[in-house]
């Protein structure tokens, strides 16, 4: 059921960086011979000496990436609950549509009319996440979460110059991703934090204190980073509303309440997505992803320019670039479309109860992972999870271990580990996440080492401060990393 | 489409095991005002057979550069793609993985990206990189961020050179407030020349710029620099075998677009920011980056450093709120350099500036069609001056060129990589000589 890499003690020459590799006059590429005159560079503008790049067979390139492939973990070698991050299974399907020629050969450039199938696929995209989100217009610009949490947010800022007072704060938990409040400060707003109260949930009492007519708006995810569901949602839309603020909704973890719950019945005005986390596009150890933005009909004309448009009359798409009011662009051409294509294959071939069942067993698997683990790793709050769940192993100090020390004995015993030491309000906190698309053998063998984990922090602690063992390399000096910087060979 | 593996039998232990009855269960704590009343107004599932006939037919509706010969550029290239880069690239334990928190399982990504890093300073002259960006013209915002915050100062220089995609981009996330666009006009098709005062935090040279032209980065850079403000240069990676790079030149950071470093095109994403710069800037860098470092056996391991930057730890006070970026296509890009090696980026180089000079001169020989800059030098693009270039793109493209964008009112840019031959160059001649007459 697991696959981690393991520890081999191949030959040196294994793990060589490319560089180490390179033997000069060694070449792994061809060109066809040159078909027109050659010229010289001009004098002023040449390379002096070329640039130090490896020089290797086409072998070498091979071995040398497929064994950093095989000391790799990915979702494909096993179970990968890393919470917050909806590590589930990236279909086939989509990797095999989006390298279809008509999609993955087309030049950003090229004429409306030479790209029909590619307008259309967006459009019918957009349509369903305004459908799943509760909203009125979608951009497919921002390439990422975070990217769209800026685009949202200059969103705001416009909506609020427009109506002549921009403003100057936004509200966001304590609880929050750190991309919200560095996302803030580069929109130009300064962040204030909400404190959570002793459920987990917003403090509703302490953000209608904080909430006032200098108050842009308010970012919030909801299921929150602790997986629980923010219940008094309306009364904090209804604080923000009053004056006149903005509600923003922070996709990563609308798995949770897929085809439930829409952002636009629970009363925001933006959401970002990540397509990356809830329609399984592959994240490609840290990207791509893609961050498309919903908003309402009040905000829809801020959105960037242009986006896709469709004239029902003639049957022909096109790219609406008339927008006055428009924030502008906030990538180079139309996002990140090859990841679209793939969130495309996932939402219409799950169509709408595939979606709804998507959320359902994502939360029956968290809930019930949840159960066989929470007696070792209590919950850092005792509200119903959600999707993911937060524990803490604060019981294990006492026995000199650490969340970290849990997770790399984890590792040992073939599986990922959660994220630790987040939300940071939970002390010693594991964030776990198992997604819709493990099973129950699954789940039963990972709580399995979780217990079998939580048994030798009490009897062999020195088993967990050792681990990982079995991994190619073990514990890392990462303050050495940052001492004595390496950063290039 | 079903990926969730749960029997009937499953789904009905699990809820027992919680202690619950039913699926509804689970939600039961939502208010019920805000559940949805039934369901979403979105198809019914497909299986895959039906999902993969619905994007063949979308697919088909788009004429792709299998079909179409292309000499389009501006940003984004035909270049050609080596069989082995997704081969290796395309290998599943690298893109079905997360962001490498966890070193010791992910040993590959974090190897890869240290070099790639190591690569991007090779090519540039410049001594950090970062793991990559989003793409070429966000890349320049972060730039600029980096310069702001580094001189203090908040008025950014821009050269008209500059691909106008760049400076829409920079002019958007200035709406923050946290710096002000100036342009430097055009002479001669090459930045002009302009007094640089002492509040200038950044002065942005494209190099190659938009127009195809070898620009002027050097008295550029120099002047900026005298006046302490950044010097900040948009390069074309390819252009590195035979062109001086950036830190040469007098750059202090370097952005690109790397799209052409063994990318598809797909229709303008997923492709890559490129940055670097001298060390003086290393802890403003924005987003990941990768170090070298030992385990505690001594093992040589690879590890994210200097997280203090980032958002994660420094919340509103990071330098960027980049989290996500493109490490799949940085770990192609490095796949692709790879192959290339320092003889193989010359050779490209050398064949995409040969071969922009025969179409350039060809085209010039026609007596409708000039160029918009005779005596400019370039390097794969150049600019052709056409009476209503809209008409001219659109007859090409009947005659199956794509060729483009437009500059201007009169202007039509055509790109031409190491995939061109003679033969097809030769016949888009005639294709524009048809379409002016």
């Amino acid at each position: 059921m697991t696959g981690a890499p393991v520890r081999s003690r191949g030959p040196d020459i294994a793990s060589r960086t490319l560089r180490e590799r390179s033997v000069p006059g060694r070449r792994a590429w061809s060109f066809p011979e040159l078909d027109v005159p050659n010229i010289d560079v001009p004098q002023d503008h040449g390379r002096r000496s070329a640039p130090g790049l490896p020089e290797v067979a086409e072998t070498d390139l091979v071995r040398h990436f497929t064994r950093l492939s095989q000391i790799n973990y990915g979702v494909d070698t096993g179970f990968y609950p890393l919470g917050s991050c909806s590590m589930k299974y990236n279909p086939k399907v989509a990797e095999a549509v989006a390298a279809l020629p008509g999609f993955q050969r087309l030049h950003p450039h090229q004429p409306e009319e030479t790209v029909q199938g590619a307008l259309e696929l967006l459009w019918r995209l957009e349509r369903a996440l305004c459908e799943i989100t509760g909203m009125a217009r979608t951009t497919f610009q921002p390439p990422a979460g975070a990217s769209g949490e800026l685009t949202g947010l200059l969103i705001m800022r416009a909506y609020h110059t427009k109506n002549g007072d921009p403003r100057s704060k936004i509200l966001i938990p304590d609880s929050a991703h750190g991309t919200n409040p560095a996302s803030v400060t580069l929109s130009g707003y300064r962040a204030v934090q909400v404190p959570s109260d002793q459920r987990g949930l917003v403090d509703l009492a302490k953000l209608r204190d904080l909430v006032d007519q200098d108050t842009a708006g308010l970012m919030l995810t909801n299921p929150n980073t602790l997986g629980l569901f923010e219940e008094e949602i309306e009364g904090i839309a209804a604080a923000m509303h009053r004056v006149g603020a903005l509600l923003y909704y922070d996709g990563a973890n609308l798995n949770a309440i897929m085809g439930r719950v829409r952002p636009g019945d629970m009363g925001f005005d933006v959401v970002h997505m990540n397509t990356h986390k809830t329609f399984a596009t592959p994240h490609g150890g840290g990207g791509p992803g893609a961050g498309p933005v919903a908003v309402n009909a009040k905000l829809e004309r801020f959105l960037p320019s242009p986006v896709v448009g469709f004239d029902e009359e003639s049957g022909r798409y096109f790219w609406d670039g008339e927008r006055p009011d428009s924030i502008g662009r906030v990538h180079g051409f139309h996002g990140n479309f090859g990841v679209l294509v793939r969130a495309y294959a996932y939402v219409f071939g799950h169509g709408r109860e595939g979606l709804r069942e998507v959320g359902e067993r994502a939360v029956l698997n968290a809930n019930y992972l949840a159960c066989l683990v929470s007696e070792a790793y209590p919950l850092a709050f005792p509200g119903q999870p959600m999707h993911e769940f937060v524990s803490t192993a604060r019981r294990l100090r006492r026995h000199g271990v650490r969340a970290m020390d849990v997770a790399k004995r984890v590792i040992d015993l073939g599986f990922h580990p959660s994220t630790v030491y987040f939300p940071l309000i939970v002390e010693e906190a594991m964030m776990v996440e198992p997604t819709e698309t493990e099973s129950k053998d699954t789940l039963d063998a990972f709580a399995e080492a979780m217990l079998q984990v939580s048994r030798e922090a009490v009897e062999d602690p020195h088993l967990l401060h050792e681990a990982p063992v079995t991994t190619p390399v073990r514990r890392l000096d990462e303050a050495k990393a940052a001492r004595e910087l390496k950063l290039h060979w | 489409m079903r990926f969730a593996p749960h029997t009937d039998e499953d789904v009905q232990a699990m809820l027992a095991a919680c202690g619950l009855s039913s699926l509804d269960d689970l939600f039961a704590h939502i208010p019920s005002n805000l559940t949805l009343d039934g369901e979403l107004a979105i198809p019914e599932g497909l299986s895959e057979m039906e999902l993969v006939a619905d994007l063949r037919r979308l697919a088909g509706r788009n004429r792709h550069l299998d079909d179409l010969v292309s000499f389009a550029g501006g940003g984004a290239y035909d270049h050609y793609v080596p069989a082995v880069v997704w081969a290796l690239a395309g290998r599943s334990e690298l893109y079905t993985s997360y962001t490498p928190y966890q070193p010791e399982l992910s040993q590959g990504v974090l190897q890869a990206l240290f070099e790639y890093q190591s690569m991007i300073c090779e090519l540039t002259g410049l001594e950090v990189s970062n793991a990559s960006l989003y793409d070429g013209p966000t890349a320049l915002v972060e730039a600029v961020h980096m310069a702001t915050g580094a001189t203090g100062r908040s008025r950014v220089l821009v050269s008209e050179t500059l691909d106008h995609r760049y400076l829409e981009t920079l002019a958007t996330y200035g709406a923050g407030e946290h710096f002000s666009v100036e342009t430097i006009p055009v002479k001669s098709g090459v930045t002009g020349m302009t007094a640089i005062g002492e509040d200038v935090a950044a002065v942005v040279v494209q190099h190659p710029n938009f127009f195809g032209n070898l620009d002027r980065p050097r008295e550029v850079f120099e002047a900026a620099r005298a006046a302490g403000a950044r010097a900040i240069q948009v390069f074309d990676p390819l252009s590195l075998g035979i062109l001086a790079p950036p830190g040469e030149l007098g750059a202090d950071i370097a952005v690109a677009e790397g799209q052409m470093l063994g990318n598809h095109l797909s229709y303008g994403g997923p492709y890559l920011g490129i940055i670097a710069a001298r060390g003086q800037d290393l802890r403003r860098m924005p987003g990941r980056i990768v170090g070298e470092t030992t385990d505690v056996d001594g093992t040589r391991g690879f590890v994210l450093t200097l997280q203090a930057r980032e958002q994660h730890i420094r919340r509103e006070k990071a330098t960027s709120n980049i989290c996500t970026n493109q490490t799949l296509m940085a770990v192609a890009a490095t796949v692709y350099l790879g192959w290339l090696g320092p003889h193989g980026l010359e050779e490209l180089g050398r064949q995409c500036m040969a071969k922009a000079r025969y179409a350039a001169e060809r085209i010039s020989d026609l007596t409708a069609a000039e160029l918009m800059w005779p005596r400019a030098e370039f390097f794969k693009e150049f600019t052709v001056r056409v009476d209503r270039p809209g008409v001219v793109q659109a007859s090409l493209l009947d005659a199956g060129f794509l060729v483009g964008p437009m500059v201007g009112e009169d202007g039509l840019l055509v790109s031409v990589t190491e995939r061109r031959t003679r033969e097809e160059i030769d016949r888009l001649v005639k294709a524009f000589g048809e379409a002016l007459s």
